[in-house]
């Protein structure tokens, strides 16, 4: 089956990098499964599981925490503010970041613009992905 | 003469100087190869971010409400500039390079008329500048104590910036800082961070087309998101690349250190068996001549 190169970096390292066959990306605006041959396309993405899938089955998994990704029809690069496969979330921590998110979210109120609100939302709506992805780990 | 005990003294405590800085030569040896790897695993997300940059750029050039991080604030009176430094000492010229570089620009640049605004990343730096600059300063990092950097502290840093920006406090800004060229080279350089200079499209990109992408959800949300990111990713590399420099230069004036420590201890033992022997023939002559005597 065709294939594309997808990469996977965050600004602490190259966490990916290897021919797949399909991945499916949390975008901003829903999830996206990408295949080979797909036009060119910039998109931001939100907190969420990025699936690779090879010879048919999901092969590995990774929690990305927001970042972009460049498509193009021979390789996919996925930007990420911070990237951790889903076997090596910790429950605990993930718990705890929801909790600060909950506190920042609650923070926001009464004194910020509804675009750091909105911010804030995203950022906890970001970590509940990543408890809920610790979970089913 | 200086006397044989006094001599064994000195011998002693160069002996015992070489020693530490030997032992702080092999640490930092140990240390640049953390920092030199830390400082490449960067690397490919600062690149990807280029290009990435650079076809957006290209999307929305001429855009009259670009952002501000990406055109600036169309003018050029205040000026900031991010002194990335060590944080701690010993390490040769390695702080007073960049202290010194960074003196230059802000007086060239407070002899055009502007106005200079310096933010501090590293203890020696801050001290370096308060001396002579004390009033531009408007904050210090300080990594003190941390065992690693990581990108959330050169996002706190742009955060702040970018914060500064949208304020109107600052027009410009540059961010100066020592480039690791090799273990023995580090250059003092200085990059412009505000207004963004776009990297160029590489002409070497197979697809050549490079406005041809969609954008999800569109240009101007994902640049916006974007922009802060390179920014943050661009001060995270010249923290990591400093840190690199540091150790090298730290090495290096270690290595010497040691070796004038030696060529030292050489000297002095060449003394010390001199006077010993000195001593030997003048006692060597009192006797016999003594015995002559009889």
């Amino acid at each position: 089956m065709a294939t594309f190169d997808l990469e996977l970096v965050s600004p602490e390292k190259l966490l990916l990098s290897r021919p797949v066959e399909m991945a499916i990306i949390p975008a901003a605006e829903g999830e996206m499964g990408v295949l080979p041959g797909m036009a060119p396309m910039i998109v931001a993405l939100k907190g969420g599981v990025i699936r690779v899938q090879e010879n048919g089955a999901i092969t590995e998994k990774l929690f990305v925490m927001g970042g972009f990704a460049e498509i193009t029809p021979t390789r996919v690069t996925v930007l990420a503010d911070e990237a951790t496969p889903v076997t090596q979330l910790s429950r605990a921590q993930a718990a705890e970041r929801v909790r600060e998110a909950e506190a920042a979210y609650a923070g926001t109120a009464s004194t910020a613009t509804p675009e750091e609100r909105e911010l804030a939302m995203d950022r906890l709506l970001a970590v509940r992905e990543m408890e809920a992805a610790a979970e089913a780990a | 003469m200086a006397n044989l005990k006094e001599l064994r003294g000195r011998i002693n405590s160069v002996k015992s100087t070489r020693k530490i800085t030997q032992a702080m030569k092999m640490v930092a040896a140990a240390k640049l190869r953390r920092a030199q790897n830390r400082a490449e695993a960067a690397r490919p997300y600062a690149e990807r971010m280029a290009r990435m940059l650079a076809s957006l750029g290209q999307a929305v050039a001429g855009n009259p409400d670009a952002p501000k991080l990406l055109v600036g604030t169309g003018r050029d009176q205040t000026h900031l500039l991010i002194v990335v430094s060590g944080e701690r000492g010993l390490a040769g010229a390695f702080n007073t390079n960049v202290g010194r570089f960074a003196r230059a620009r802000i007086r060239e640049l407070e002899e055009q008329g502007k106005t200079v605004k310096v933010l501090t990343v590293g203890r020696k730096g801050a001290a370096y500048l308060k001396r002579e600059f004390a009033s531009r300063i408007v904050g210090e990092v300080s990594f003190q104590g941390k065992k690693q950097v990581g990108f959330a502290e050169a996002q706190e840093i742009a955060a702040r910036v970018t914060a500064m920006l949208d304020a109107g406090e600052i027009d410009v800004c540059t961010l100066i800082y020592n480039r690791f060229r090799s273990v023995i080279a580090q250059v003092p350089t200085a990059q412009q961070l505000v207004p963004t200079e776009l990297p160029e499209a590489s002409p070497a990109e197979p697809e050549g087309a490079q406005a041809w992408y969609e954008y999800e959800p569109d240009e101007a949300t994902i640049l916006a998101q974007i922009l802060p990111k390179n920014l943050a990713i661009q001060i995270y590399r010249a923290i990591l690349d400093s840190a690199a420099g540091f150790f090298g230069s730290q090495m290096n004036a270690m290595d010497n250190a040691t070796r004038n420590a030696g060529d030292m201890i050489n000297k002095l033992t060449l003394t010390y068996n001199r006077t010993r022997q000195a001593n030997i023939t003048s006692e060597l002559i009192e006797i016999i001549s003594g015995a002559e005597a009889l």
